[in-house]
């Protein structure tokens, strides 16, 4: 595996490991990790660095929706011109192009059922190219991009063994 | 006068028993004195043991071991080392490395015969070797010459009663590892002095530096050597209790007899998650490796920069730094350290006489764990002895 493949998983999975440890990890200079993750922040594989956070365990209450919309294709533009519009309001988290019964998957976010409902009806459903939308409001989280997102009972090591 | 037998009552229980209850009486302890995983089981490999209990497969198996289980080991040690053994009759399915080697020295010793065992090694060749009625003869290595056993050394401790040999590498708890070179040195002893080796590689997978070498492997050592592996380290499964032994058909149903009238076989579960291990879990045990390599480079870096001297370990999930330059001796540094930091290693000497000066550090923890546990011996070591 290169260096920046590994500074990459490593960063993955935990983006707050100093440059320094990533260069004993990895027996290179300090420098040379700080190079590779510049270079990579530059031509945008490295996007940018967020946190995974348990919004409703902080006592925040966020509504989400995923929505399944059929949409008419422009000719020559196909999907793209209605997907660029949809990508740009601030309540869609996730928008996808996908095979099969529906053409764009769209996750919704707001802080109510009335915001999120609002959306749909004033903004998406309106829209020309739109044939039909069916809205799914998402009940619970329980794993989110690779994080299994309840507390569960982890198994308990013996201290210390030989 | 004691009901116990002499030669029970001769081994002393496991002077880690003191300080392990310490240990759990405090709170907030930071424990890098683990000897196994900080991973759980992979998922498929536990889903699998769930799906064979779902269709009821809770009985006996054949006293070998699942067949199949046996020839995908057989399979997987020849792809890896070029060695073939016969999964019908020289392959035996064990209740963890612990049992296979209990089965082997019982299996070869005559009573007053001797072993020959490096350490520091892993606690339970001495005691085993005692109750099988042998002789444990230990052949110290230091941390000069690497923590290897020194060909000279062994020489010297062979007897007309020398038996066996134990060799256990990557070690339990230097981290030490054997190279092609040293190994055929050694198989030249075996086989001037027709010693039989047995060769615990449970950490063969956990190997950093150079590829491990199989010592059945090499050049007429398969007839002499009783091989031993599992499960537990590479695929996180220390709770499964599955090994294997591999070895000649005669040594294996030896070995087999005795497991048959003691523990039967292994749990079929255990069996059904290790043949799913076995076939397709190589990813899990490459992942599992670069995250223990990186540790290891953090843990070995911290300890030679807060002032303690660190043999580079090539294998395993240790380090095994010196703490001579305190004064104080393992016990003291290890007790010490726990009620005055909250961290928990394992004091080296715990592992034979030539492990004093020295501490057993695990690297199966956290990287947030390894810094915050090399932060607190920094500071114990700026006012523990002066």
């Amino acid at each position: 595996m290169s260096k920046d493949d590994e500074i990459l998983r490593i960063l993955e999975d935990n983006a707050r490991v100093s440059d320094k440890d990533i260069a004993t990890m990895l027996d290179i200079p300090v420098e040379e990790v700080s190079r590779i993750i510049k270079s990579m922040e530059e031509q945008k594989i490295i996007r940018k660095y967020k946190t995974v956070i348990n919004w409703e365990k902080f006592g925040r209450e966020k509504v989400y929706a995923m929505i399944d919309v059929n949409i008419h294709p422009e000719r020559d533009r196909g999907y793209d011109s209605i997907a660029e519009r949809l990508m740009r309001f601030s309540e869609v988290r996730n928008l996808f192009l996908v095979s099969g019964m529906y053409d764009l998957f769209v996750l919704v976010e707001g802080n109510n059922m009335k915001e999120v409902a609002g959306f749909v009806a004033q903004k998406l459903a309106p829209l020309p190219q739109v044939t039909s939308t069916t809205t799914h409001f998402l009940l619970k989280k329980y794993k989110e991009d690779g994080d299994i997102l309840f507390d569960r009972e982890e198994a308990e090591r013996q201290p210390i063994s030989l | 006068m004691s009901g116990i037998a002499e030669r029970v009552r001769k081994v002393p229980v496991s002077g880690i028993r003191k300080f392990f209850d310490l240990v759990l009486s405090m709170d907030d302890v930071i424990s890098l004195g683990v000897g196994e995983p900080d991973f759980i089981t992979p998922w498929h490999i536990r889903e699998a043991s769930i799906y064979s209990l779902e269709r009821g497969h809770t009985m006996y198996t054949s006293n070998y071991g699942i067949l199949e289980l046996r020839e995908a080991i057989s399979e997987k040690v020849k792809e890896s080392y070029n060695v073939e053994y016969n999964p019908e009759n020289e392959v035996l399915i064990t209740v963890g490395v612990s049992e296979a080697f209990d089965l082997a020295i019982r299996a070869v010793v005559n009573p007053g015969d001797e072993v020959l065992i490096p350490e520091p090694s892993y606690v339970s060749y001495k005691p085993c070797t005692i109750f099988a009625g042998g002789k444990p003869v230990i052949v110290e290595t230091i941390e000069e010459n690497e923590f290897k056993p020194v060909v000279e050394d062994i020489e010297k401790k062979i007897t007309e009663k020398t038996k066996a040999l134990v060799l256990s590498y990557p070690n339990n708890p230097t981290g030490a590892t054997l190279g092609k070179g040293d190994l055929e040195d050694i198989a030249d002893i075996v086989r001037e002095y027709d010693l039989t080796v047995i060769s615990d590689e449970i950490y063969d997978r956990l190997t950093y530096k150079g590829e491990h070498t199989c010592f059945s492997s090499l050049n007429g050592m398969r007839e002499n050597t009783v091989y031993l592996n599992g499960f537990s380290k590479a695929y996180a499964m220390t709770g499964w209790r599955v090994g294997y032994a591999m070895s000649s058909e005669e040594i294996i149903e030896a070995m087999m007899k005795i497991h048959q009238y003691s523990m039967l076989c292994a749990p079929i579960m255990s069996q059904k998650a290790a043949l799913e291990a076995v076939t397709t879990g190589d990813r899990d045990v490459e992942e599992m490796v670069r995250q223990y390599s990186r540790r290891k480079k953090i843990l070995v870096k911290r300890l030679r920069e807060i002032g303690l001297s660190c043999f580079e370990p090539d294998g395993a999930f240790y380090a095994f730094p010196s703490i001579k330059s305190t004064g104080l001796s393992s016990e003291e540094f290890a007790t010490r350290l726990l009620e005055e930091e909250k961290v928990a290693v394992v004091p080296g000497n715990v592992f034979g006489s030539s492990g004093e000066g020295y501490l057993r550090l695990a690297y199966a923890a956290s990287h947030e764990d390894i810094n915050e546990a090399l932060n607190r011996m920094e500071r114990f070591l700026t006012y523990s002895h002066d």
